[in-house]
């Protein structure tokens, strides 16, 4: 089983003497059946996909339930006076919209999923604007993340309903994570560490939408998983390491979702979705509307 | 383990099980089906019933008996491309006995008078299962090409079909027999490496004893 751990594809690639991102994408090819140039395109349409549900965000749409849109147009606008700096400006504002796009039925990358599809874009768009980073080069570190997902999918999970959010957005967070030090020019080493650092700070977050919806909180956690991949990446580059290697702190959130009671895995009925407020939301029972 | 699962699919949202799933359900209905729906009854089940309304399931699976896929824009709006269309469609909700919690019951009328009920499942990621065709349990994804033969339950028509296919060269990945009860009527899903030809499928529907044939070619 090629996704069975991070290290064994770091030291596989090496034994092959191919480039990590290349030894996940012919490994895949090769199982699906496809060429190489197939495989690519495939990479290049997400790709393509994620850039263009950026632009199509518009901040006038509201979801169906009302809850959701608008905040992204309000993050784009105050992104120069942001406290964090614009670039933390700019990373919120992708995020947010993201999710709000989402929300509201518009076209988006499942990255690993619907729910956690702002993470990735909101760290890798406003990266690749500031720092003008060829498009080929993002393709590889996409390629390299989706081994990075297919590990914690294989070991853990990165379904709310199985293991909590920390599977959901922890997951995209890790994986934004590792893309991003690729970026940087970090070595595999810190690609792991980076993962590492970003998932252990989103252990144990649970999966608890308001009225069973993808909008409150998971929007808005969409930020919080995309600054912690950006944080994890800083210490990481700064030569901070993580005390637990990668895929033993993939094996403790899975551990941690397999424990986590069924109220707290997407059913909707704990946590903020038991709040006052959240009842509010389900006696307006909008599913009428 | 595709890493395509993990990255993508390209999906209008909330949900790739609530969502995409469900749009992938109508869209593998209606090939199911064979030819364009004019009717549809449709029975949303359990998580589906409680939350689809604000999932967008129900256009979601209205998009796809459409025709559309997953990643298709005109999703939100399916119910008015229905009306031009000319799709007459009716959704409430069933409990359903010993399914995903994600599941729906499709009850399809064709514009030729072919009609067709399917229960089926979204598992999560955007990946179904097609769990029911005409009251029969089957159990396949949509993924690869597949042929669903209804037939009497009677000696020698897996032989028939399998020699056939081989007689092709179409590899099968997995066989399933089920039936509704001895000497009654029986159906075969075979899923296949490579797409069924078209004089394959003419040539079971007009053998004695077969009831049904349906082709599935993949989203």
């Amino acid at each position: 089983m090629i996704f069975s751990g991070y290290a064994d594809l770091i030291q596989e690639s090496r034994e092959k003497g191919e480039e990590l991102w290349h030894y996940i994408l012919l490994a895949d090819a090769n199982e699906k059946g496809i060429s190489e140039e197939e495989s690519m395109e495939m990479m290049n349409h997400l790709w393509e996909a994620m850039k263009m549900a950026s632009d199509n965000y518009d901040g006038t749409r509201k979801s169906a339930s009302g809850l959701s849109g608008g905040n992204g147009a309000k993050m784009k606008a105050y992104k120069e006076k942001c406290i964090s700096g614009e670039f933390i400006g700019e990373v919120i504002a992708e995020a947010i919209s993201m999710g709000e796009s989402n929300a509201c039925m518009r076209r988006i990358v499942a990255a690993p999923t619907a729910g956690s599809c702002g993470v990735l874009p909101a760290v890798l768009i406003p990266y690749c604007r500031k720092y003008q980073v060829p498009d080929q080069k993002v393709i590889e570190a996409l390629y390299l993340t989706a081994g990075m997902g297919g590990v914690i999918a294989t070991r853990a999970s990165i379904a709310g309903a199985e293991g909590g959010c920390q599977a959901e957005i922890g997951s995209a967070s890790a994986m934004a994570a590792a893309a991003l030090v690729y970026l940087a020019g970090g070595t595999l080493e810190q690609t792991a560490d980076a993962a590492a650092l970003a998932l252990k700070g989103l252990l144990g977050l649970v999966c608890d939408p308001i009225a069973g919806l993808v909008e409150v909180p998971c929007v808005k956690r969409n930020v919080i998983g995309a600054v912690n991949a950006i944080t994890a990446v800083d210490m990481v580059m700064a030569g901070v390491t993580s005390f637990v290697p990668v895929d033993q702190v993939i094996d403790a959130m899975g551990e941690i979702g397999r424990n986590m009671l069924p109220m707290y895995r997407e059913t909707g009925e704990g946590g903020l979705a038991a709040t006052p407020a959240a009842r509010k939301v389900k006696q307006q029972d909008f599913r009428k509307a | 383990m595709n890493i395509f699962d993990i990255l993508g699919p390209v999906m209008v949202g909330p949900s790739s099980s609530h969502t995409a799933g469900a749009a992938k359900i109508g869209y593998v209905s209606r090939a199911l089906l064979g030819e364009k729906p004019v009717e549809a009854e449709i029975f949303l089940h359990g998580s589906f019933a409680l939350t689809g309304k604000g999932h967008g399931t129900d256009r979601a699976l209205i998009a796809g008996l459409l025709g559309m896929k997953p990643d298709d824009g005109r999703i939100p709006d399916s119910f008015e491309a229905a009306e031009e269309e000319g799709l007459q469609f009716t959704i409430g909700t069933m409990a359903l006995k010993e399914v995903h919690p994600n599941s729906v019951l499709l009850r399809l009328k064709g514009e030729k008078g072919r009609a067709l009920e399917i229960v089926a499942s979204s598992l999560g990621g955007g990946r179904i299962r097609i769990v029911q065709i005409d009251g029969i349990n089957t159990d396949f994804s949509g993924d690869y090409p597949t042929l669903i033969v209804h037939n009497l339950d009677q000696p020698g028509y897996v032989a028939e079909v399998a020699s056939m296919l081989s007689h092709k060269s179409v590899n099968i990945a997995t066989l399933n027999l089920y039936r509704n009860k001895r000497g009654g009527y029986a159906v075969m899903v075979i899923e296949t490496d490579q797409p069924v030809p078209e004089e394959v499928l003419k040539w079971l529907a007009h053998l004695e004893g077969i009831i049904k044939v349906t082709y599935l070619q993949p989203v």
